[in-house]
């Protein structure tokens, strides 16, 4: 392990930060380190560690080391490797879409329902299709919340409903116009070849088709969704991870609003 | 007298074991008056029907759809295929085909009277009971032989949607040092009131449970379980709306392990109450004559309701789980009785809390093969805080002695494992296991301390529910939602129509026999 203690590699890089070509950070300004971990399917020894090297490589890194292998069963191998990436990313350059909404909590939320619309909002949320993972619509709904922010049933200005797993969009839409809906919230955790976003895409044909798609705000959420693939298919607005009722309910209030005034 | 490292007063689980059992008995005398097309269907697979007709219909829905059509399914197939073959001298397997091509109609029989219909099938019975212990008499060949791992049993989970990719995922995993392969069953197989036939290679986050998968990937392990000198045991999940079904299709095909939970399809899956209940008790009584360990549900109460404010509700529900199994003839060795180890990692002494619970089930349950589940809700992308939380929740396993541990991933809400996550899962939990090994025995919990009060506080608290329980009636207690913040209408959900009441001539004599181990 000695020659890992102290780096000894000569410097031959300028280590003064330019937005416009960043590059990963390990502990010196510009050295591209980057960890990554893979398995490949042959049996282990010394041409599987030259393998796994050119791949990186070929990945883009420079001074690929494999640090760890271990053969998992006969003929996976199992790395961890570190390199140094010759790739540069224009940081000045990127525009990510956002959700337009300023995020508040959930008293800001109630006050402002109450002063500016003057009646509860109506919000239906379901984790739809055959996804059976209740997690993230509970996260966002519950009365309890997650991770301390309080779920949409616990506001005043929200009239909540929660219909649970493995809703189908006709049920869902039903559903909505039985109840007034103002808001529509899916939730998709299953991903795996993409069946969520048949189903995501399946919603808002439905709603379309049925006339209903500008009377709602249509939000979706989970792990794997962004603001700008929500926006991609057709919703209002995407909610991925390390977002929250609040995020949610303030934006709910605020588009509300934005369409009234239209 | 058992005693207590948690300061717990027995005298006061013993009382709360009564009063489960009393909820248990109340949905027992519900349980006894009806029958359900699962119920009925699986009494066509012990009778040997199998089979798919040309629109990929299994034979046994086809032969109890064509009962239910004509409103007559509360007389039972027991006395319907009995009366055919009487009649006809046809096997089941023939009588099923042949009200499949429409050539035979069940019900249009001329009756024959009943000992020459018990004549008739209980010689099919006992075959069928015959060939269930043969696949329990291998499993016990294989312990006396090359042996088990110790507890707790590394469980871990496949979930490709191919079964032969699944097998390779599995062999991989036996290598390493799992004991128990659970094949994850495809999205919304629990909603699928029949239960697909055949071997097959496409499904979203799982494998869908059919007997060929059963029996392809116990061959598998069977082979592997040779190659490493351990029996490798194989869990699929005994719930939805074919709960007697699959564990009928498990013990045919040698399984060890099935999820097998009381209340699970109610609260999750939205599946109507009267039926799980039906169903769950002719699925436990296969389960348990098979030798079948089965698994509770209750770790998915913490999926969405609070691990420290809800313990007690887990509790209860282990309480009332047990009495259910204990109706069902499953004895205690085989009932994997579920919690999680959900607590809010923010949550300061959480570790203790959740130390306090395991060891807390250990003593209530002393004979039972508790499952331990990882952790899920509070897992992020970060998997470097995961892999310590996984740590944590090892920890607490080998310290309590629990029995069937899901190795957690440190990649759980990222994707299905990689090869690679299940290593290093295991790694880790082999390493905690060993360096850890005795410290159960070394250290014991302060008196008045964090960890007693805990234990104590929970008992209480799972007393008083079931005390609320018991006034109320199970059935209600669901429909106000007093599990999981759970509400369930009992005329609610799916399932609801498959439901009959028995009728005059209706019989299953499997339930006894398997009950009392014949």
């Amino acid at each position: 392990m000695s020659g890992g203690l102290y780096s000894m590699e000569a410097r031959d890089f300028d280590t003064t930060l330019d937005l416009k070509k960043i590059k990963p950070y390990g502990d010196t300004m510009n050295d591209g380190k980057t960890q990554v971990s893979f398995t490949l399917p042959v049996p282990c020894g010394n041409e599987a560690i030259e393998a796994a090297k050119q791949l990186m490589k070929k990945m883009g890194f420079e001074n690929p080391q494999v640090v760890f292998y271990k053969e998992l069963t006969e003929g996976f191998t199992f790395f961890n490797c570190y390199g140094s990436s010759v790739h540069s990313v224009d940081f000045t350059s990127i525009h990510v879409p956002k959700v337009e909404a300023t995020t508040w909590d959930m008293h800001q939320t109630d006050e402002y329902v109450k002063e500016n619309i003057g009646r509860k909002l109506v919000v239906v949320g379901a984790s739809t299709g055959t996804d059976a993972h209740t997690v993230g619509i509970d996260a966002i709904m519950n009365m309890k919340g997650y991770a301390g922010h309080y779920g949409l049933e616990r506001y005043e200005g929200i009239e909540a409903y929660n219909l649970g797993s493995q809703v189908p969009n006709d049920e869902f839409i039903a559903k909505a116009i039985e109840l007034k809906a103002d808001a529509l919230l899916v939730s998709q955790t299953v991903t795996q070849k993409d069946v969520h976003i048949q189903n995501l895409v399946e919603l808002i044909e439905m709603l379309e088709a049925e006339g209903l798609r500008n009377k709602l705000i249509v939000c979706c959420g989970g792990p794997r969704i962004s603001h700008e693939l929500a926006k991609e298919l057709g919703y209002d607005a995407g909610f991925g991870m390390n977002t929250y009722a609040d995020d949610v309910a303030s934006f709910i209030a605020q588009e509300f609003m934005r369409r009234s005034k239209k | 007298m058992q005693k207590s490292k948690l300061g717990l007063d027995f005298e006061k689980v013993g009382y709360a074991k009564n009063i489960a059992k009393k909820i248990a008995d109340d949905v027992q005398s519900f349980v006894e008056n009806y029958t359900t097309v699962a119920v009925e269907r699986t009494l066509c697979r012990l009778l040997g029907i199998d089979g798919i007709d040309a629109n990929a219909v299994p034979l046994p829905n086809v032969l109890v759809d064509s009962l239910k059509e004509k409103g007559v399914l509360g007389q039972g197939v027991i006395f319907y295929i009995g009366n055919a073959i009487v009649e006809t001298g046809l096997t089941p397997q023939q009588i099923a085909e042949q009200v499949s091509d429409g050539k035979l109609n069940l019900a249009a029989l001329p009756i024959h009277p009943k000992e020459k219909i018990d004549a008739v099938i209980m010689p099919i019975v006992n075959a069928s009971l015959d060939r269930i212990k043969a696949r329990k008499a291998r499993r016990e060949q294989y312990l006396n032989t090359i042996g088990e791992g110790a507890k707790p049993y590394l469980y871990v989970i496949v979930a490709t949607g191919n079964i032969y990719e699944d097998v390779v995922q599995a062999e991989a995993a036996a290598r390493q040092g799992a004991d128990i392969i659970a094949v994850i069953r495809t999205t919304g197989q629990s909603l699928l009131d029949y239960v697909p036939y055949g071997a097959t290679t496409e499904g979203f986050g799982g494998t869908f449970a059919t007997q060929e998968n059963f029996r392809i990937m116990r061959k598998a392990l069977d082979e592997v379980g040779e190659e490493v000198g351990r029996y490798i045991r194989l869990c699929n999940y005994c719930s939805g709306l074919c709960m007697p079904e699959i564990a009928v299709m498990g013990a045919f095909e040698g399984l060890d392990v099935m999820l097998n939970d009381a209340l699970y399809g109610i609260l999750f899956r939205d599946i109507n109450m009267q039926r799980t209940m039906v169903d769950q008790y002719f699925s436990r009584i296969i389960n348990g004559y098979a030798g079948v360990i089965i698994n509770t549900g209750e770790d998915n109460y913490l999926t969405t309701a609070d691990a420290f404010d809800e313990a007690h509700t887990v509790l209860a529900s282990d309480l009332i789980n047990e009495q259910l199994a204990f109706i069902a003839g499953i004895p205690a060795e085989q009932m994997g009785l579920g919690h999680a180890f959900e607590m809010d990692p923010e949550l300061e002494n959480g570790f203790l809390y959740e130390l306090a619970q395991a060891q807390m089930t250990r003593e209530i349950f002393p004979d039972a093969p508790l499952k331990y589940m990882p952790p899920t809700k509070f897992m992020t992308g970060n998997v470097f805080r995961g892999h310590i939380q996984d740590a944590l929740f090892n920890q607490i396993a080998i310290w309590t002695g629990q029995g069937l541990q899901l190795l957690g991933m440190m990649t759980e809400a990222i994707h299905t494992p990689f090869m690679s996550d299940r290593y290093l899962a295991i790694e880790n939990a082999k390493y905690i296991f060993k360096n850890m090994k005795s410290i159960g025995d070394e250290v014991e919990y302060k008196e008045n301390g964090i960890i007693r009060n805990r234990a104590q506080e929970v008992l209480n608290n799972a007393v008083e529910l079931l005390e609320v329980l018991q006034n109320d009636g199970l059935f209600n207690a669901l429909e106000q939602g007093k599990f999981a913040a759970v509400k369930r209408p009992k005329t609610g959900g799916k399932g609801l129509a498959g439901v009959v009441e028995r009728g005059a001539n209706y019989s299953n004599p499997f339930v006894e026999l398997m009950k009392n181990r014949k």
